[in-house]
């Protein structure tokens, strides 16, 4: 047997309010390719940061045992030290750079404060050569693929000398063949010795190139399948990751009565802001009713988040084409505003980005995207104003002593309120909710379910992003499944499952 | 607990407490001088165009800490224009008030097009502008005048609306007009506050206790008593003083009352969630620079005719002065918080600053080293004060 490269001990992180890990343990030998899969949120992420000491020595319980000592890593550069490098799911690079530079960014080569510039492009040309690169690594990073900037990288890890190698979902951005590329040069770096921690979504990659899966869930290891003892299929590893029993997480709806289509999306494409060439979301076509729930499930970066903002007013996205339907008629609609005008609400899901003012009161916030329905020619009837705010922060119970609290003292499930409120005061007919529990406790996701509820009774439509499993199972009347800018699958609540979902998406991946 | 609310008080009005501590401390150094009704006078002559340019400056400021370095230029420039038009071309001042605006509005709309439409930095876009404006303004300047400057001392109305008094009284005797208008000033102060107290307990709103609110309506009548007293023993009321209060009020009224105003801090707080809320950023932009360019036009008359001349030097360091007292009143340097009130107390401290370290003799140079302090010192205590409440 090999010997025990890292081991992490009973690990246990804990955020206020959240158990982001629960006794977590993780075995790794040296010269092995080691895959960790779970759901969004299951801690994959976090383990890793308490890895490479991004939470420091004492913020976390349990021990992390690398090559027979116990470590006690204060910040990233102890852990670099002993050879654990991570490699984050963002692209760390910076775009006006040379690949040379940015591989030597806080590491540069030289004497004390002077840079040698031949001693740094000569390396850096050396571990390109190691990664598949003909580059020069005078090349600026803006100037070279996606692909490419993935194995700079590598490279870059390389060059620190990385004796254990992590890759936070290293294909999330890449296309096929890129992807099997890099993949193909994990499996070179295994036979020279190389350990390897992958996360990654995508389980048919897993199963390419792990020799063990460990699985987590919601901050738990559940289980280490070890490839070469056993036969490990895609379908078992799901069972793993999703194996989990929905009880009464979700608020009952009585069955509704649905209405007309409110509103159609047909061979909806939307091209990237920057990269105009790529699209983002590829030819997607949907439809909501009165008084529907309709679902749309997809990982990270499956294209969600911009297909809403590209309806709602094209708030994001260089071209648009495809048709758009409100109560059946072609609509244009040019910007936010149009699109409010049209009864169309977008709850965003970064709500500190582009959702709130947080320097600004609850009241300022609820009236924000509906100033007319507070002013008169343009002036605030400040009474009206306060009222609305009161209103709302009644009729879905937000937490808070007075509508006058700037919203970035709230909890986030009371912002989240907020958010709600701000769209509801604008009297919508569809409201697309994309995430709306995100990082809120399970108390006040239950109370959001309820005013999703309340909402689709008054024969609202809803349409609902979510990347959690269980609540779209538990809250949609239909689900549409995204995958790569694409809709992958369309299921009726009583036949969807997780595994069915989970397969759609595994299935399109390989095509 | 009693303790807590008297803190609360004194921070609230830490600027108002200061101003006032301030020009005690230069009326002692000056043995009394800087109390004379002539100082008064002085304070608002002065100071008048701090209060119009900043409160241009305090929207551009809301929108995200931008400001607009080119109005001091502008000043100078239009200046020049307003001086070649009523002098040399001896054209009416009426019409030449408004060719003088229209250029305004003409800068202020390229301004605020390459701003807001074409995204440059505002720094960069009035930086440009802050050199070009005080070039060109000199060069025209000397082109049509042998002595660089293009005097305005004939233009009688022009300087009566401007820079002249109201009911003019010679100094040290009684202006009967500037304390009537002084008592009429205090009853609407003490009538508006007590009506909308009512209001307020009507509706059943928060408000504060009787006690707080007589003791600051006493304070504020005081203030304004002082005030129209002194004025009217310095020969009445300037004319410009009622250019700043309409100013002041109509600004007020924006930013606190108007859908339009809410949407300066809005954009300052969170631009994306305004803009995803359906509100056109890029037009608020746009009119920030807009307005600003039309309130240095307005700058512009009241210096010109305080001067009684366009000068090449005019407007200089003008907008500094503007940005000082936007950030010494509490307007945040990154946006979305500050208001009119505070912008006038910082106004005024700047301007009462400047006019004790004049009547002390203070060298030109110690009293900018004074003003870059103070500037500092505001902004600190404004993000130690913020940070202390935000671990609460």
């Amino acid at each position: 047997m090999a010997k025990e490269l890292l081991k992490m001990d009973h690990i246990t992180k804990t955020f206020p309010g959240v158990k982001a890990l629960d006794n977590v343990n993780l075995s790794v030998e040296e010269g092995e390719i080691h895959a960790l899969v779970g759901e969004n949120g299951a801690g994959k992420s976090t383990l890793m940061n308490v890895l490479s000491g991004i939470y420091p020595y004492g913020t976390y319980e349990g021990d992390i045992i690398y090559n027979g000592e116990v470590c006690k890593f204060q910040t990233i550069k102890d852990s670099e030290s002993k050879g654990i490098v991570i490699i984050h799911q963002e692209l760390a690079l910076v775009p006006q750079m040379s690949i040379g530079e940015n591989m030597f960014l806080g590491n540069e080569r030289g004497k004390k404060n002077a840079i040698n510039w031949n001693e740094t492009y000569g390396e850096a040309d050396k571990y390109l050569k190691m990664v598949g690169l003909s580059e020069s690594s005078r090349v600026l990073i803006k100037d070279i693929g996606t692909g490419k900037q993935q194995l700079v990288e590598i490279a870059k890890a390389l060059a620190k000398h990385a004796k254990l190698l992590i890759l936070d979902e290293p294909t999330s951005s890449l296309n096929e063949t890129d992807s099997r590329a890099l993949l193909d040069l994990m499996l070179e770096f295994k036979k020279q010795g190389m350990t390897m921690i992958i996360i990654s979504h995508k389980l048919n990659e897993v199963v390419y190139v792990a020799d063990k899966i460990t699985v987590v869930r919601d901050g738990s290891t559940v289980e280490t399948l070890d490839c070469h003892t056993m036969e490990i299929s895609e379908d078992r590893i799901i069972r793993g990751m999703v194996g989990r029993e929905i009880t009464n997480r979700f608020p009952k709806r009585e069955a509704i009565e649905k209405g007309d289509i409110n509103m159609e999306v047909k061979d909806w494409t939307v091209y990237h802001p920057l990269y105009t060439e790529r699209k983002v979301v590829d030819n997607v076509s949907l439809n909501v009713r009165k008084g529907e729930v309709v679902g749309i499930y997809g990982l990270m970066g499956a294209g969600r988040t911009e297909l809403a903002m590209s309806i709602f007013g094209k708030s994001y996205g260089s071209t648009i084409t495809g048709k758009l339907l409100i109560n059946g008629k072609e609509t244009d609609l040019k910007n936010p505003r149009a699109a409010i005008d049209a009864k169309l609400a977008y709850v965003t899901e970064d709500r500190k980005g582009n959702g709130l003012i947080l320097s600004n009161t609850i009241k300022v916030n609820t009236s924000l995207a509906n100033m007319d329905g507070v002013s008169d020619k343009g002036i605030i009837d400040a009474d009206k104003e306060y009222q609305v705010a009161v209103e709302y922060k009644q009729k879905l119970e937000t937490k808070t002593p007075s509508v006058e609290q700037n919203v970035g003292n709230l909890s986030g499930g009371n912002q989240q309120k907020v958010l709600l409120a701000k769209w509801m005061f604008t009297d919508p007919d569809i409201l697309i909710l994309d995430e709306p529990t995100r990082g809120i406790d399970v108390g006040a996701k239950y109370e959001i379910y309820c005013i999703i509820n309340d909402l689709v009774r008054a024969g609202k439509s809803v349409i609902m992003i979510s990347s959690e499993l269980p609540e779209v199972l538990g809250m949609s009347d239909r689900i549409y499944i995204m995958n790569e800018g694409k809709f992958v699958g369309e299921l009726n609540a009583e036949e969807a499952s997780q595994e069915l979902i989970m397969q759609s998406i595994l299935q399109s991946g390989k095509g | 607990m009693a303790n807590e609310s008297v803190m609360k008080v004194l921070k609230k009005n830490a600027m108002l407490i200061v101003l006032v501590l301030v020009f005690i401390f230069f009326t002692v150094m000056t043995s009394g001088q800087m109390f004379e009704a002539m100082q008064f006078n002085a304070l608002i002559t002065q100071n008048a165009y701090v209060f119009v340019l900043a409160a241009g400056m305090l929207m551009c400021m809301l929108t995200g800490g931008n400001i607009d370095l080119s109005c001091g230029s502008f000043v100078c420039f239009l200046g020049a224009i307003g001086g070649i038009l009523m002098n040399v071309k001896q054209m009416n001042p009426g019409v030449s008030i408004v060719v003088m605006l229209i250029i305004g509005v003409i800068y202020g709309c390229a301004l605020g097009y390459l701003i807001a439409y074409v995204n440059i930095p505002p720094w960069i876009a009035t930086l440009a502008g802050y050199l070009a404006f005080r070039g060109w303004g000199t060069a025209l300047l000397s082109a049509n005048s042998s002595t660089g400057s293009i005097s305005l001392a004939a233009q009688k109305g022009f300087l009566a609306i401007f820079s002249g008094k109201i009911f003019s009284t010679p100094p040290g005797k009684l202006n009967v007009i500037c304390v009537v208008v002084g008592i009429i000033a205090c009853v609407i102060v003490v009538v508006t506050q007590f009506m909308s107290r009512a209001n307020k307990v009507k509706k059943g709103y928060e408000v504060d206790s009787m006690g707080a609110l007589v003791i600051r309506c006493v304070l504020a009548c005081a203030a304004i008593m002082l005030f129209a007293y002194k004025l009217a023993m310095a020969g009445g009321i300037p004319t410009v003083l009622l250019w700043v209060v309409a100013i002041v009020l109509i600004y007020d009224f924006i930013t606190s009352r108007t859908t339009m105003g809410r949407y300066f801090y809005t954009i300052g707080g969170n631009s994306e969630a305004t803009r995803l809320s359906g509100v056109d950023t890029r037009k608020i932009m746009f009119l920030a620079y807009l307005n600003m360019a039309v309130l240095t036009a307005i700058t512009t008359y009241i210096v010109a005719a305080r001067f009684q001349a366009a000068n090449s030097t005019a407007g200089t360091y003008y907008e500094m002065d503007a940005i000082a007292a936007c950030v010494v009143g509490g307007v945040s340097a990154y946006g979305g918080a500050g208001n009119i009130f505070g912008m006038v107390v910082g106004a005024t401290l700047i301007g009462v600053i400047n006019l004790g370290m004049s009547l002390m003799g203070v060298d030109a140079n110690w009293q900018k080293v004074v003003k870059g302090v103070v500037l500092l010192a505001a902004v600190v205590f404004d993000i130690l004060a913020d940070k202390k409440n935000s671990t609460k």
